[in-house]
């Protein structure tokens, strides 16, 4: 477990100055893979764990197995950043999902390793790290421009000023894409924060090792705490308490096993969250970004104001 | 008490600019009973220094003829089959009821009632008319026959204004300047769109969807299906329709334009009936678009039936607006905005400004000049052009209304009443407004769809942003302020899907209408309101 990390890592033991005793074996230091809540790295409350192992029966690492409470630990979180995130300046919001590209790109050989531990190609782990980085740069460039594009200034008959513009809908409860552990992980949070939502995911079960490092991203990006809460565990057990929760304004859901849909409508009926499915979605290809992602966790707000109308010039039905 | 009374309102603002007043008149449609009645202004002593405090006396004997507007001016036939694929067909249920003048409980007619296999056959109708015909036309063609059904619209516009009237109990200056006026509109904003799609998706094509299924409510019935088959039919959708149980002769009137107007067979088909209508249409298999506009318990019944089915589905549901009034609004126009907002059509709308929320140190003054404007509302008959306020729309209706009042007394809150008389026959409810209200009451957490105000107060800017915020509605808002870096605070943190600043209750075609949170999703009118009935590929 986590021994390719340190063998292929560019750190050798010379750098630390411990020279004079390099014959002898160092021990390596194992990484404790975490859940990411409120900006802080807690382990499961339920004190749960599960071991994923890769195609070559490898144990990946004891991953936490998240529980209900920390699902709803996470939403408490999330409601909590909710109303920072989304009346911060969207140029703002820019620069921190660029900064989270600056992260990525700085650990990139980390990423990659973890992807190849869970199966990936040398090739195909590398391209994928490009490709979530490039995500990023894409939708941190979204932030201060969709709202011009899907916003109108609408005509009304009356004597009144009239508009509409997009505004985040609140906490959105995420199952990320189970096979793409990384791409997919980063297509689906980026159009939701970028928008101005915080929110709850559930990572890949079998692939969580890159979900719980690229909290560490975040973390280091200056993205406040609650906006992303990452989660690991078993989507058979978790998913109907993310789509349960009466605090959540709507759910994402990337597989397409059709009664976990069924089921996903049926219970996010209690507070009618917004239901989206993004089951045939190629990542990999210009159909995984666009700012129509964005504009599905957004709510449009009209706001009328009347004109003053002085001896009736203009306006009235 | 709608946006027609500006002659009413210059009138105003003639006496008030030359007395003592400032304020602007946008926002002040006083009915004519108070034009008048405002000549006997006088300014009271003990606020001398407040120049623009005027009190109006409401204790002198003006009393107004009848003016009603004349029945014979619309046709009702004794019996009405159901609309499909073009011809008015008899009913395979066999079954017709009975739809009453909520103002007298006369029958005024009656009705299919649509079984699932009546359902089935206007699906299938309109699926044909989908496959064969709609999906094919050229998007101009398909335009002009809205444009069409817009024209006739304003062509009956008096007779359905009457109908409307009879059917639902709204008064007929609401009928006649609001809801025909709007429900014409909305059938032109919509078909100039039928051929300019492309440009409303920016880099996407769109698709239309199919047959969509809409089910309206009865608190404006015509409007309301004009609000729907408009935006279908513009984006190459064949619909089917079911007005309320309570109020279907507008839609039927408007079917027979529709017949007039030479739509092709199928496009639009009309089916009367009640929830079990309803509920075939939402569980039809081949239906691909539910639109709903009705009550969130309704709402999440629909959206737990269609889970597991590919269909797309629009709710728009109930609301409980905040309506809030800041120390420094302009007054006079405040209040009535507040009484425009909740006793607009009898308070029968989703949303209606039902909470009142008013600063502490104006809201003596607010609840006072609320209970005087409350005693000179016109309660009576709906046909009746002096009327403000109409009859409830139905029995059930004036129950539930009437089973809140009785919650808010036993909840500890004051109620005030009109002192108006009430016809002897008919649905009527006084209007009425409860102080002394809690946050946590029902009747200021509960929509009422009827002619109850809820006033509470507040103190500090974050502190009524919590309250407004603290429901599970979220449709619409409104606030009264004369800052405008207030009101864009205000705006932008209230969690609405419409919000009128220094206005309530306006609507327009080109304006999207729809909830945050539990009053539903999607959009209707305006650019946003094609999402609603395409795919985006």
């Amino acid at each position: 477990m986590g021994k390719a990390i340190i063998k292929k890592s560019s750190l050798s033991i010379s750098e630390n100055g411990l020279e004079k005793r390099a014959s002898s074996k160092r021990l390596e230091v194992l990484k404790t893979y975490k859940i990411y809540i409120g900006g802080q790295f807690p382990r499961t409350e339920s004190g749960r764990y599960y071991q994923p192992e890769n195609a070559a029966g490898k144990k990946l690492a004891n991953v936490c197995l998240s529980s209900r409470k920390d699902f709803r630990d996470a939403v408490v979180a999330a409601r909590g950043a909710f109303g920072g995130w989304s009346s911060r300046a969207a140029f703002n919001r820019s620069q921190i999902l660029y900064r989270m590209a600056e992260m990525l790109e700085g650990r990139k050989a980390q990423f990659i390793e973890e992807l190849v531990q869970q199966d990936a190609t040398k090739a195909k782990a590398e391209k994928e790290v490009n490709l979530a980085i490039d995500r990023l740069i894409y939708y941190a460039g979204w932030c201060d421009k969709f709202q011009q594009l899907f916003s109108a200034v609408n005509p009304v008959a009356s004597s009144h000023f009239n508009f509409s513009v997009p505004e985040p809908t609140g906490v959105v409860a995420v199952i990320a894409p189970q096979g793409d552990s990384l791409l997919g992980l980063v297509s689906v949070i980026a159009p939701v924060i970028a928008g101005g939502n915080t929110c709850v995911v559930l990572a890949s079960e079998t692939k969580p090792l890159c979900a719980v490092t690229f909290a560490e991203v975040l973390n280091s990006s200056d993205l406040p705490g609650g906006v992303v809460n990452i989660l690991t565990g078993k989507p058979a057990e978790l998913t109907s308490w993310f789509v349960d929760h009466m605090d959540v304004n709507a759910t994402l859901y990337c597989e397409n096993d059709s009664d976990t849909q069924k089921m996903i409508r049926e219970k996010s009926a209690s507070n009618l969250k917004r239901v989206s499915f993004y089951d045939k979605i190629n990542w990999y290809s210009e159909e995984g970004e666009s700012p129509y992602f964005i504009m599905d966790t957004q709510e449009i707000k009209t706001t009328w104001h009347p004109v003053e109308n002085i001896a009736g010039a203009g306006g009235g039905y | 008490m709608f946006s027609e009374l500006r002659r009413g309102s210059i009138l105003i603002n003639r006496i008030r600019n030359d007395e003592v007043c400032d304020t602007t008149g946008d926002e002040q449609s006083y009915n004519r009973r108070v034009n008048k009645k405002i000549m006997a202004v006088k300014t009271k002593k003990a606020v001398a220094k407040k120049s623009n405090t005027i009190k109006l006396k409401f204790d002198t004997s003006w009393t107004y003829a009848p003016a009603p507007e004349s029945k014979s001016a619309a046709t009702i036939n004794k019996q009405y089959d159901l609309f499909i694929d073009g011809k008015w067909q008899q009913p395979l249920s066999k079954k017709y009821f009975g739809t009453i003048n909520p103002a007298n409980e006369e029958k005024l007619s009656e009705v299919a009632d649509a079984n699932a296999a009546d359902v089935d056959k206007a699906v299938k109708a309109a699926r044909s008319a989908y496959d064969k015909v709609w999906k094919k036309m050229p998007a101009k063609e398909r335009a002009k026959y809205i444009f069409r059904i817009a024209r006739m619209v304003q062509e009956k516009a008096r007779e359905l204004a009457i109908i409307e009237t009879l059917d639902g109990g709204k008064p007929i200056r609401e009928s006649r300047d609001f809801d025909v006026p709007t429900a014409a509109n909305h059938f032109f904003y919509y078909a100039g769109w039928a051929d300019k799609l492309e440009y409303a998706f920016p880099n996407r094509r769109t698709e239309p969807l199919g047959v969509a299924g809409q089910i309206i409510p009865w608190n404006f019935p015509l409007l309301m299906a004009a609000w729907k088959i408009a935006p279908a039919l513009a984006t190459g959708n064949t619909v089917v329709l079911k007005p309320a149980e309570t109020t279907p002769l507008t839609a039927l009137k408007l079917a027979e334009i529709i017949q007039e107007a030479d739509l092709p067979p199928g496009v639009v088909n009309i089916l009367t009936g009640a929830g079990a209508t309803g509920a075939a249409i939402v569980n039809h298999p081949d239906i691909n678009k539910i639109a709903f506009t009705g009550s969130t318990e309704v709402g999440k019944i629909i959206q737990r039936a269609i889970a597991g089915t590919n269909k797309k589905v629009t709710l728009e549901l109930g609301g409980k607006a905040a309506n809030i009034i800041f120390e420094d609004a302009p007054i006079d126009q405040a209040v009535e905005g507040v009484i425009n907002g909740i006793f607009f059509n009898q308070g029968h709308v989703c949303c209606a400004g039902s909470r009142l929320y008013v600063q502490e140190s104006v809201a003596k003054e607010v609840v006072r000049k609320l209970k005087d404007r409350l005693e000179s509302l016109i309660v009576g008959d709906p046909l009746d052009k002096n009327t403000d306020i109409g009859a409830i729309n139905s029995k059930a209706q004036l129950e539930t209304i009437k089973k809140y009042i009785s919650i808010g007394k036993k909840e500890g809150a004051e109620m005030y009443e009109s002192s108006c008389h009430l016809p002897g026959k008919g649905f009527f409810c006084r209007p009425t407004l409860f102080t002394n209200v809690a946050q946590s009451n029902r009747i200021a957490q509960e929509e009422i769809f009827g002619p109850v105000l809820s006033v509470l107060t507040f103190r500090t800017d974050d502190e009524v942003i919590e309250k407004a915020n603290n429901s599970p509605y979220g449709l619409s808002a409104g606030v009264w302020t004369d800052k405008g870096s207030k009101i864009f605070n205000m705006t932008k943190r209230m969690r609405a899907g419409v919000v009128w600043a220094n206005t309530f209750n306006k609507f327009d075609p080109t304006s999207p209408f729809g909830g945050y949170k539990e009053s539903g999703f999607g959009r209707e009118g305006g650019l946003h309101g094609l999402a609603a009935y395409v795919s985006i590929v």
